[in-house]
Formats: structure tokens, C-alpha cells, sequence
């Protein structure tokens, strides 16, 4: 039997990923947008699994509004990497230091 | 779910600002490019409309409609007609500018829209899922207006840095949701108080997750450390832009604040106080240090922004009704400040020139007059001297937190705000005592000059006269 | 009532604010036509309230119209207390004003004169001066109105400040400059006294509200407090407001200020430095009387000064040569009256002759001020004579006024001066008897000092040269008809009011005197009519006196000065060593000039070398800027411009808020 414990901690161990995924990649901005997937479905699947045990469907209902701004999210995120790389012809985590101090 | 007309009236003002972005998007497609001018005279209209709205819905007792996600109180009231008012401000002071560099598009005028929408959700929200909603909405729309100049390379970075920090900092907020909607099984915040307050500190998921919801609380506001996207938006997005998420979003910050601090978490206070203390501290320390080793305008305002922030953090840390109505003084005095300064270096720029450095200001006294004095004006009341609002504003939440005991956290706050009238007073020597690098002149066509003008004098009038405002503002937490 | 009253205040600073922000565009009419209007509809209504209280049934008036802060209990609020005292001041505030107004259309019509061409400063002073004097009679109606102690020092400080702007106007002039620091630390002095008899207040009563603390105060009349061994509260808080009102009513040793204040415009010296501003002083201690009552000790205090002051300003009178001089040491002279009339527990008399003193001064010194402008600005009265033919309304008004001030019988001044002699006569507080002989004796001097300039000024053979002689005419009607406005009451306010005032019911409501220092109600025991109190009047020494005095200034300065015209500088020659004191003033300035000047000025030097520029400026201040901003240059580093940075700063922050927080 899969408790909810077991779920919180793939929850937290899929979060701790995406975070460090954020903070590990020097290189392509393409993987900052996948890391930030992975979060927020880090956190569907913390609100799953409570909204299964609680019996309370909101937890469910609030799934499905993440995803749709998800969606939103990676939309934007994708036409903000297009404009960076028509100015700066890179997309390089490195490159991005015009802007400090 | 029935939809109840009555049900509507309270959301009147949303529905006006959702109907007139819509309108706004449409009418883009067909005027020319010339009469864009258009757009900005319907956003103008539309959201005084919805200011009107605000206040003929308003007063009166709490309401809580659509099956309990959303309230309307003293609070969302008096919080949505300032952020209308600010808006309004941030569309007269913008247009030059944006007409000037062929930005006053549809898009510009829906996406800003949008924000002030997603700012007067988050204020009226009553649960979890609209305050997240209503705080993506917001954010969505200041990442797409930060890469609004689509050649500027330092526009792009930043609305990068924006975006990925900005999504951390809501991920993070999520996973607090997600755990305290485990600890209590409930979305709504009434429901989450109802359990908190019977579970308290001994629930350890709760302050686990009242942890994380304090992280994406202090990114919202740009609290150290979660501060560091703050200098690098200010500096590379365009002005208008900056003072758009400069000014309201502060106060809907605070809305956020107060809704899952106060209303939903009020049990978990004495946790919470002492997170805010660390941040508060912080801010105010490293926001007025770094603000001084700046050149650039817009970085230096940002951190002084920080720094605001944490005496915005002081009022709602010390936990009492007056605490809070200190709070939202501060809030909304900061975001007229904030529209004020800006303002100012929107007037400066003009076609091809971006006023961004401290020496862009100097001798602006020579230049005019006015201007100069209200610049002044601002500077001296975000340094917090008296009688401008200001320092009002300031003694408001020292004493505050003077009066729950915290006397060291108000003199540590005194000398950093010391340390901090050093670079606003810089600015007002800049206008006073240097003279004028150019003599350009400066581009304030269509009620620029009223609107600085009134926004000038509230900054002074309410310093003289706080009363008024104290008193809606406490009447919010009674 | 409270729209009424917020109108009277109001009304003149709306005429300030649009002539002197708006002075320029408005031009010179439309800054004097917008503050004549200001301060007459002011006036008129002042008029109507004190008309209201005469033959109406107007009640008087204590509310808080806005409350600024609350702190701890303490309410700091804008409020009116409008009874009859107030109301009195209001019309001689208000009416006194207007005069002025008007008066100062024909005085400042050639101001450009008086600056040098280049002067910033002087374009528009014509349209600055209007503003001025309309903010002053603003300031003045705030704090005669006022109902608590805040507003009082608000008000206290505008009328400071208006005065300082006012005396300083001609700021390319030195000796204006020298002026206005001068009555601007003066004033400092005593309003330190002032704000700590507040402060005292503030803390023993709780309450910043009159009608609070008066109630409050026969309960507070025993409590000591630890300071030179113990001195009742109440003595003490008594004090330390005289202390304030020294420095503005200029009693000594706080009066060295005054007589350079006339190196202000005339005008004003009329309105502020003779009329109004300096009775801010008996004012404020007559509306503190329920305290004052309570304390024989600073009752005593301010009889002792008072009665000192009035005789020996007087005597200085007698040496000055300086027509507007001459006046101002009279006006110091009489506010000594004022204040021994205080000290002796005849508020009423005090403010009676407030009151005829502010109509009878404000004419003299305008008068005088019409002497100058017929003479282009020469105050030296030894360079006049025979006016008389050139400038007849002049002559008959300052006549008329000089009458009123000396107390002759029938004028108004006579009533008010008689009644503080007798009051004082009749007191029993420490030092009355001293009181008594300065002020009967300072009868005699103040009949010789005034009838001396008269004679001077408009009698005997013309000594200016033969051009100002020809331009000699009477001044215009805007300065003419303020004269002849003034001179009414100069004569008969006396008459009419010295039934109500001093013996009747009108101030009952608002003065307070305790039963045993009751020296008017005694002297109303005696008192049938006015003519009775004529006569009695013209039986008593101070007549004789004042008679004497008109006589000897008659003799020497009239029939002997025919002779030999040089007749007051052999006088003083033949005085000597005394007149040499009264020249020197009794040495106050040099000694201030000397000790507190010098004094205070070496001790800055040592504290400046040493302390500010090597301790704080090199090492404080600069050396902490300095540091601040290496630490800052150096902590800007930390925003590296890396997104990654960024991230791992807010997941460390994260870390640290579970690890302090959620504790396992």
C-alpha cells in the first residue's frame, strides 16, 4: 500500500530536482523552462495525492488550474527566450550579466 | 454554481477592467496607426469607470461571493481604489514616452490591464486558488511587459531574470499552498483559519508550509534575500514598465500579505513574526546600503524599494490592528511616492533619450521649476522628513512596533533610514545645486503636469493632514 | 459659529497666499486689493461677533474644529475659544490691520527706492510686503483664538516668524539684517522658557486643552517640584511662560530687540511692534490667569518686571533722537504698564489698556510714518520743527495721540493708566509698593518723552534744509484716513469701555481672579460714572504729574527752544554721566553683546575646531560616509548579474527560515 507520505516525498524529491536544476544550469534557458515544469508538477503531485486522502475534490480542481497557467507560463517563457536570442544570438545562463551590482 | 446577478455586484469593478482589456484588444485591430491615441484616451476612461464602480459598490458590510473564493471589504476597497489610481497615473505619465518610441500599442494597453486585474483579484481574494490566480495573472503580464521593447538586450535579460525567478519564487508559494492545504483540508482561508486556529504550532506541515508561503510573500514584495530579481527588472525594463510593477503591485503585495498572513494564518503569528523580523532587517539594511553605491536612478530607486519593504514588513510583524493599518499606510504612500519619481524620469526622457543616471537630474531646477520641487518633494518623503507623508508613514509602524515591545527592531530601522536620506538628498542636491547638462525640454503634454502636480501635493497634504487616511486604513482591520 | 470663525482666520491667509504666490502676475493692485479684502471681511466679521456679544445673545465658543494626532491619550488639536477677551483682541487685531493695510498703500508706493537696482529681491517687495502683513494677521488670530496650548505656540512662533521676515525687509540694508538676528535669538530666549512652561504643562496636566488645564489646576496647587530646592508647580510653570511673554511683549531684560526692530518698515512697526504681536505677552497671561491666581510668587515676578521695565524704558525715551525711536521706547514703557497691571491681579485693566494702547501707538506711529515719507525717510527729529503748518491732519492726529498716551483726562489712555495705578496701589503682592512709585513717577516721564518729540517734531522754527522743506505736504488720503480712522478711538474707546471692562461683567466669563487679589472690585466700590472717575482722577498725583511733565516739555522744548535751538543737546551736555547711562541704554547690549555674544561665540570656536570638525566632521560623520560607502562599493558585488546566483540566494534564504523555524 502506497501511503501519503510516500507521495509527499516523490512531491518533495521531484521539487528539490527542479530547484537544483535551476541553480546547477549555467548553460541553455531551455532547461530553467523544463526545471519549472517539473516544479509545478512536483506540486500537482503533492495536491493529488492530498485531495485522494482527503477525500476533498478542490485539491483536484486546483490541479487543473496549474496546469492551465503552466501552459500559460511556458508560453511566455518561450517568447521572452525568442526575443532574448534575436538580440543576443545566445541563450546561455552565463551570457545573461549585462544586467549587476 | 447559479449565477446570481447579486452575486456580480461586488465583482463589478473586475468585470469592467476584464470588458475594456477585451475592448482594448479589439479596438487595436481596427484603428491606424495613427489615431493609436485612441487606446489610451478608452483605458484612461475605462479605468476611472471602474474606479467609480469601486467606490459605488463599496462600504458597507463584507461580502463574500462566488461560493466563498472571493470577498469584498473595507480593505479590498480602499486597497482597489488606490491601485485604480495609481493606474490611472501610470497611463497619464506613460503615454509620451510610449508614443514616442512607437510602444502604445493594443498590447501594451491589455497587458497593463490585465495586471491592474490580476492586482484587484488578489486584493478580493478569499481563497487559495483565486489568490494564486490573481497573483499568475499579475505576473504573466509584468513578464511580457518587461520584454515589451522587443530590440533592447538589457530588456530581454531581464524579463528573462524575471521570469525564472518569478516562476521559483510562485513554485515555491505553491508548494506552501500545497501543504497547508494537506495540513487542513481546506482551499478557503476561512476554513484554513478555523483549523490553524485549533491546531496552532503543534502541526509541524503547517509551519513547513507557512515557510514556503512566507518565501513567495517576500518575492512578491522583493524582500532580501529574495530581492535579487528587483535591481535588474528596474534597470532593464522600460520606465513606464517599472512604474507600472513599482508602484500598485506593492500594494497588492500587501493584500497577499494580509490575506495568508492575517486571515488565513493568523494562528501561526508568532512564527511568522519572527520570519518577517529576519527579512524586515535585512531588507532595510542591504536595500539602503547598496542603494548608495548607485549610479543609475532606476537601480538606486529599486533598492530603495527594498528597503521600504521592510518597514512595510515592520508594521505587519507587530501583529496588532494598528500594526497593520500602519502597514497599508506605508503601502499605499510608497506606491504614490514610487508613481512620483518615476513620473519624474518619464518626463526627462524623451525621443531617443532614456533619463537614467543621477546626472540626468541635475540642475533640473534650472529646467523647471515645478518639477524640480515636486522630484524634491518626493525624495524628502521617501527619506522620511517631516512633514511629508512620508514620515508619516514611517512613524506609523516604529511605533508600532515600539508598542509591542520590538524598541531595538525601530532604532535599527531608524539608522538604516538614516544611512538612506543620504541618497535621496543627494538627488535633491543634484536638482538644486548643479547645473543643467542640457537644456532639452522636457515632454509632459496631455495632464502630465496636473496629475504630477496633485500627486505632489497629496504627497505633502497628507503628510499635514494623515488623519483621513489612517482612519481608512484602521478601519480595514477592525 | 464655526464656519464664521474659520472664516476670520482664514480670509487673511487666503490674501497672503495669492499675493505672494501669485504677487507677480496680479500685480501691485491686485495683492493689496486681495488683502485689504482679506483681512477687512475679517475685520467685519470680528466686529459682528464682538457686536454679538454687546447686544446679542452670541454664547461663547470652545471647540476643536480638526484633531491632528492623538498620542497617548494627548489630544493635539486646531480649536477656537471665542469669548469676550478673544473677541476683544480680534477687533483690535483685525481693525488695527486694516488701517495698516491701507495705510501701507501710500507708505510702500515708492519702495523700489529703497532697494538698490540689481536687487532680486526688490522686484515685487510691494506685493511681498501685503503678503507678509496678511500672514501676520493670520498668525496673530490663531493664536488669540486658539483653545489649547499648541496652537498658542503655533501661533506664537508665526507672529515670531512674520516679525523676523518683517523687520529684515529691506534685507540689503545691514543694520536690517543686524535687526532681525537680533529679535530672532532674543525671541529665542524667551520662547525656551516658554515651550518648557508648556512642556511642564503637558506633563503635570496631561492635557495640551485650556478649559482641561484650568480645571485641572486648583487641584495641582500644592504639588512641589524638586528644582532649587522645591518650588510649587504652578509658581514655576508661571514663570517659564513669562519667560515667553518677556521676549515677545520685550519686557527686560529681554527687550533689547524691540527698539532695533524699527528698522523695519513703519507700517509694521505699528502693527506688530506697537499694536499687536508685542501684547501677545499680556495676552497669553491674562487668558492664563486661572493659573496665575494660584501663584503669588509669579504674580510678584511679573509686577516687580513690569513696573521696572515701564520706568526705566521711559527714561531712555528722553535721550533718543530717532522719531520712530522715540515711540518704541514709549511702547515698552507702556507694555511695562500692561504687565504691572498683570502682576497685580487687574487682568482687565492690563487688557483695557492693551487696548487703547493699540489704537493711540498704532496712531502715533503712523503719524510718525506719515512724517517720514512727507521728509524721504529722515527719522532725526532734530532736523524737524513746524511741521505743524505743512501736514495739519498729521499734527492734530499725533496730537490727539500723544494726549491719549500721556493720560490726559478725558483720552482714552487716561482711564486704562489710571486704573493700573490704582490697581497697583491697591495690591498687596510682594513689591507692590515699588511698582507703585516707578509707574506714578513714570507718569511724569512719559509726558516729558512725548511732548518733547511733539514740540520737536511740529513746533518751533523748520530745521531741515530749504529742498526737503519745499517738497513739504500733507500725505496722501491712504494715509491720512487711517489717521483720522484711528484717532476716534484714541479719544473715546476709553469713555465707553472703561464701564464694562474694568467694572462691569464683560470679561467675567473669561478672566479669573481669586478673591483676595481682587484689586479692581475693590476700586468698583468707588466708581459712580465716568465723571466722577474724572474727577477723582484729576485729584490723584499721576494727573499732577502728567500735568507737570506737559508742562516742563513745553518750557524747554517750546518757549526756550525759541531762543536757542540747540537747547535738548546743551540739556544733555549739562546731564552728563546720566544721560551717558540712558545713551548707552544701561549698557544690555553691550554687556550682550560682550558676554552672551562673545561668550557663546568663543565657546563655538573651541567646540568647532575641536569637537565638530575633528571628532564629528573628519570623524564621524565623513569617516562613517566613508565607510558606508566602501562597504557599500564592496557589498554591490554580491548582485552578480548570474541567475543562478540569484536562485541559490533565495533557496539558502529558504533553508535558513525551515532550519530556524521548523524545528523536528
Amino acid at each position: 500500500m502506497i501511503t501519503l507520505a510516500d507521495y509527499l516525498i516523490l512531491g518533495g524529491i521531484l521539487f528539490a530536482i527542479a530547484v537544483a536544476g535551476i541553480f546547477l544550469n549555467r548553460k541553455n534557458v531551455i532547461l530553467l523552462l523544463m526545471c519549472i515544469e517539473l516544479m509545478l508538477l512536483a506540486v500537482n503531485m503533492n495536491f493529488v495525492a492530498f485531495s485522494h486522502f482527503l477525500q476533498d475534490m478542490a485539491g483536484q480542481v486546483f490541479v487543473f488550474f496549474i496546469l492551465t497557467v503552466a501552459a500559460a507560463e511556458a508560453a511566455i517563457g518561450l517568447a521572452i527566450l525568442v526575443v532574448l536570442f534575436r538580440n543576443r544570438r545566445t541563450i546561455d545562463v552565463e551570457d545573461m550579466d549585462l544586467l549587476k551590482g | 454554481m447559479t449565477f446570481d446577478t447579486v452575486n456580480l455586484i461586488p465583482v463589478l469593478p473586475e468585470i469592467l477592467i476584464l470588458i475594456l482589456a477585451s475592448a482594448v484588444l479589439l479596438v487595436d485591430l481596427y484603428v491606424k496607426e495613427a489615431e493609436k491615441g485612441t487606446l489610451h484616451t478608452l483605458a484612461l476612461i475605462g479605468v476611472a469607470l471602474a474606479l467609480a464602480a469601486t467606490l459605488l459598490v463599496g462600504g458597507g458590510e463584507r461580502q463574500v461571493v462566488l461560493e466563498g473564493h472571493y470577498v469584498r471589504d473595507a480593505l479590498s476597497d480602499a486597497l482597489k481604489a488606490m491601485i485604480l489610481i495609481v493606474g490611472l497615473l501610470v497611463f497619464v505619465y506613460s503615454r509620451d514616452y510610449l508614443r514616442d518610441r512607437g510602444l502604445a500599442t493594443g498590447e501594451y494597453y491589455a497587458l497593463a490591464l490585465f495586471a491592474l486585474l490580476g492586482m484587484m483579484v488578489m486584493v478580493s481574494a478569499n481563497s487559495f486558488l483565486a489568490i494564486y490566480l490573481g497573483l499568475e495573472l499579475l505576473a504573466l503580464c509584468l513578464y511580457a511587459l518587461v520584454a515589451f521593447d522587443r530590440d533592447s538586450q538589457r530588456g530581454a535579460e531581464a524579463a528573462m531574470k524575471y521570469f525564472v525567478l518569478g516562476a521559483l519564487g510562485s513554485g515555491m508559494l505553491l508548494y506552501g499552498i500545497s501543504m497547508i492545504y494537506g495540513a487542513t483540508g481546506s482551499l478557503a482561508l476561512d476554513e484554513v483559519a478555523a483549523v490553524v486556529a485549533e491546531q496552532g504550532l503543534e502541526n509541524l506541515v503547517l509551519v513547513f508550509g507557512l515557510a514556503f508561503l512566507v518565501v513567495g510573500i517576500g518575492f512578491k514584495f522583493g524582500a532580501v534575500p529574495f530581492h535579487m530579481w528587483v535591481p535588474d527588472i528596474y534597470e532593464g525594463a522600460p520606465t513606464p514598465v517599472v512604474l507600472l510593477l513599482g508602484s500598485a503591485p506593492k500594494i497588492a503585495a500587501l493584500a497577499l500579505a494580509v490575506r495568508l498572513l492575517i486571515d488565513g494564518l493568523g494562528g501561526l503569528q508568532s512564527d511568522w513574526q519572527g520570519m518577517l523580523v529576519i527579512l524586515s532587517v535585512l531588507s532595510m539594511g542591504l536595500g539602503n546600503l547598496l542603494a548608495i553605491a548607485q549610479t543609475n536612478i532606476k537601480r538606486m530607486l529599486a533598492y530603495s524599494t527594498i528597503s521600504h519593504v521592510g518597514f512595510i514588513f515592520l508594521g505587519l510583524l507587530a501583529g496588532t490592528a494598528d500594526g497593520f493599518a500602519a502597514a497599508m499606510f506605508y503601502a499605499i504612500v510608497y506606491a504614490m511616492m514610487a508613481a512620483g519619481a518615476f513620473g519624474i524620469l518619464l518626463i526627462l526622457s524623451r525621443r531617443g533619450f532614456d533619463a537614467e543616471h543621477l546626472d540626468d537630474l541635475k540642475g533640473l531646477n534650472d529646467r523647471d521649476t515645478w518639477y524640480a520641487a515636486v522630484m524634491a518633494l518626493m525624495m524628502f518623503s521617501m527619506a522620511g522628513v517631516p512633514p511629508f507623508v512620508g514620515f508619516m508613514a514611517k512613524l506609523f509602524v516604529l511605533k508600532a512596533v515600539v508598542d509591542i515591545g520590538m524598541t531595538w527592531l525601530a532604532i535599527v530601522a531608524v539608522f538604516f533610514s538614516i544611512i538612506g536620506a543620504f541618497y535621496y538628498l543627494r538627488i535633491v542636491w543634484l536638482i538644486y545645486f548643479d547645473k543643467p547638462t542640457t537644456d532639452a525640454p522636457l515632454t509632459d503634454s496631455g495632464g502630465v503636469r496636473v496629475a504630477m502636480s496633485l500627486n505632489g501635493l497629496a504627497v505633502l497634504g497628507l503628510g499635514l493632514f494623515p488623519a483621513t487616511l489612517l482612519a481608512i486604513c484602521q478601519a480595514a482591520f477592525l | 459659529m464655526e464656519n464664521l470663525y474659520l472664516t476670520i482666520v482664514l480670509a487673511p491667509l487666503v490674501g497672503s497666499i495669492v499675493a505672494g504666490f501669485f504677487g507677480a502676475r496680479i500685480g501691485r493692485a491686485g495683492a493689496h486689493w486681495v488683502c485689504i479684502l482679506g483681512v477687512g471681511l475679517s475685520a467685519a466679521l470680528s466686529l459682528s461677533v464682538v457686536a454679538g456679544f454687546l447686544w446679542g445673545d452670541l454664547e461663547p465658543f470652545n471647540e476643536a474644529v480638526y484633531t491632528w494626532a492623538v498620542s497617548d491619550g494627548v489630544r493635539f488639536e486646531i480649536g477656537f475659544l471665542v469669548d469676550r477677551l478673544t473677541a476683544s483682541m480680534m477687533a483690535v487685531v483685525t481693525f488695527v490691520s486694516l488701517m495698516v493695510h491701507i495705510y501701507t498703500i501710500g507708505y510702500m508706493a515708492d519702495d523700489d527706492h529703497n532697494w538698490p537696482h540689481e536687487s532680486l529681491a526688490g522686484r515685487h517687495s510691494y506685493q511681498r510686503f501685503f503678503s507678509y502683513i496678511s500672514l501676520f494677521t493670520f498668525s496673530m488670530l490663531m493664536l488669540v483664538m486658539s483653545n489649547n496650548f499648541l496652537q498658542l505656540f503655533f501661533g506664537w512662533e508665526a507672529v515670531g516668524l512674520v516679525s523676523y521676515l518683517l523687520i529684515g525687509f529691506w534685507s540689503t540694508r545691514e543694520s536690517a539684517i543686524f535687526a532681525n538676528m537680533k529679535a530672532f535669538i532674543v525671541n529665542r530666549v524667551g520662547d525656551f522658557g516658554f515651550i518648557l512652561g508648556i512642556a511642564a504643562i503637558a506633563a503635570y496636566f496631561g492635557s495640551l486643552d485650556y478649559a482641561e488645564v484650568f480645571a485641572a489646576a486648583p487641584g495641582l496647587a500644592d504639588v512641589e517640584v524638586a528644582l532649587f530646592g522645591g518650588v510649587s508647580l504652578l509658581t514655576l510653570i508661571g514663570v517659564l511662560l513669562f519667560i515667553g511673554a518677556m521676549g515677545k511683549s520685550a519686557q527686560m531684560p529681554l527687550h533689547v530687540w524691540l527698539p532695533d526692530s524699527m528698522e523695519g518698515p513703519t507700517p509694521i512697526s505699528a502693527l506688530i511692534h506697537a499694536a499687536t504681536m508685542v501684547t501677545a505677552g499680556i495676552f497669553m497671561v491674562a487668558r492664563m490667569s486661572p493659573l496665575y491666581e494660584l501663584s503669588e510668587t509669579a504674580l510678584s515676578f511679573i509686577l516687580i518686571v513690569g513696573a521696572t521695565t515701564a520706568f526705566l524704558m521711559g527714561l531712555i525715551g528722553l535721550v533718543q533722537n530717532d522719531i520712530k525711536r522715540v515711540v518704541a521706547y514709549s511702547t515698552l514703557s507702556q507694555l511695562g504698564y500692561m504687565v504691572a497691571a498683570l502682576g497685580a491681579s487687574a487682568y482687565a485693566a492690563g487688557i483695557f489698556h492693551l487696548m487703547t494702547h493699540a489704537f493711540f501707538k498704532a496712531l502715533l506711529f503712523l503719524a510718525a510714518g506719515s512724517v517720514i515719507i512727507a521728509l524721504h525717510h529722515n527719522q532725526d527729529i532734530r532736523t524737524m520743527g513746524g511741521i505743524r503748518r505743512y501736514m495739519p491732519i498729521t499734527w492734530l492726529t499725533a496730537l490727539i495721540g500723544s494726549l491719549a498716551l500721556i493720560g490726559f483726562p478725558g483720552f482714552s489712555g487716561f482711564f486704562s493708566k489710571d486704573a493700573i495705578i490704582e490697581a497697583v496701589g491697591a495690591s498687596h503682592v510682594f513689591g507692590a509698593t515699588y511698582a507703585w512709585v516707578l509707574l506714578t513717577v513714570g507718569v511724569f516721564v512719559t509726558a516729558l518723552y512725548s511732548f518733547r518729540m511733539y514740540f520737536l517734531v511740529f513746533h518751533g522754527q523748520p530745521r531741515m534744509d530749504e529742498h526737503a522743506r519745499a517738497h513739504l505736504h500733507e500725505s496722501p488720503w491712504v494715509v491720512t484716513v487711517p489717521l483720522i480712522l484711528l484717532a476716534i478711538p484714541s479719544i473715546f474707546i476709553g469713555w465707553y469701555a472703561v464701564e464694562p471692562m474694568l467694572f462691569g461683567d464683560w470679561l467675567a466669563g473669561a478672566i479669573h481672579v481669586a478673591h483676595e487679589h481682587d484689586t479692581l472690585a475693590h476700586m468698583a466700590e468707588h466708581y459712580h460714572g465716568q465723571w466722577a472717575f474724572i474727577l477723582h482722577g484729576m485729584t490723584m498725583p499721576p494727573f499732577f504729574l502728567a500735568m507737570g511733565g506737559l508742562a516742563v516739555a513745553a518750557w524747554v522744548y517750546w518757549w526756550l527752544q525759541r531762543r536757542n535751538p540747540d537747547i535738548d543737546a546743551e540739556l544733555q551736555r549739562r546731564a552728563g554721566p546720566l544721560a551717558a547711562i540712558l545713551e548707552n541704554k544701561y549698557g544690555f547690549d553691550d554687556f550682550n553683546q560682550r558676554v552672551f555674544a562673545g561668550g557663546s561665540r568663543g565657546i563655538g570656536q573651541v567646540l568647532w575646531q575641536t569637537g565638530d570638525r575633528r571628532l564629528i566632521d573628519d570623524g564621524l560623520v565623513n569617516g562613517s560616509a566613508r565607510t558606508v560607502g566602501q562597504l557599500a562599493a564592496r557589498v554591490r558585488h554580491i548582485q552578480t548579474g548570474f541567475l543562478y546566483h540569484y536562485a541559490i540566494a533565495m533557496i539558502v534564504g529558504l533553508i535558513v527560515l525551515l532550519t530556524v523555524f521548523v524545528t523536528l
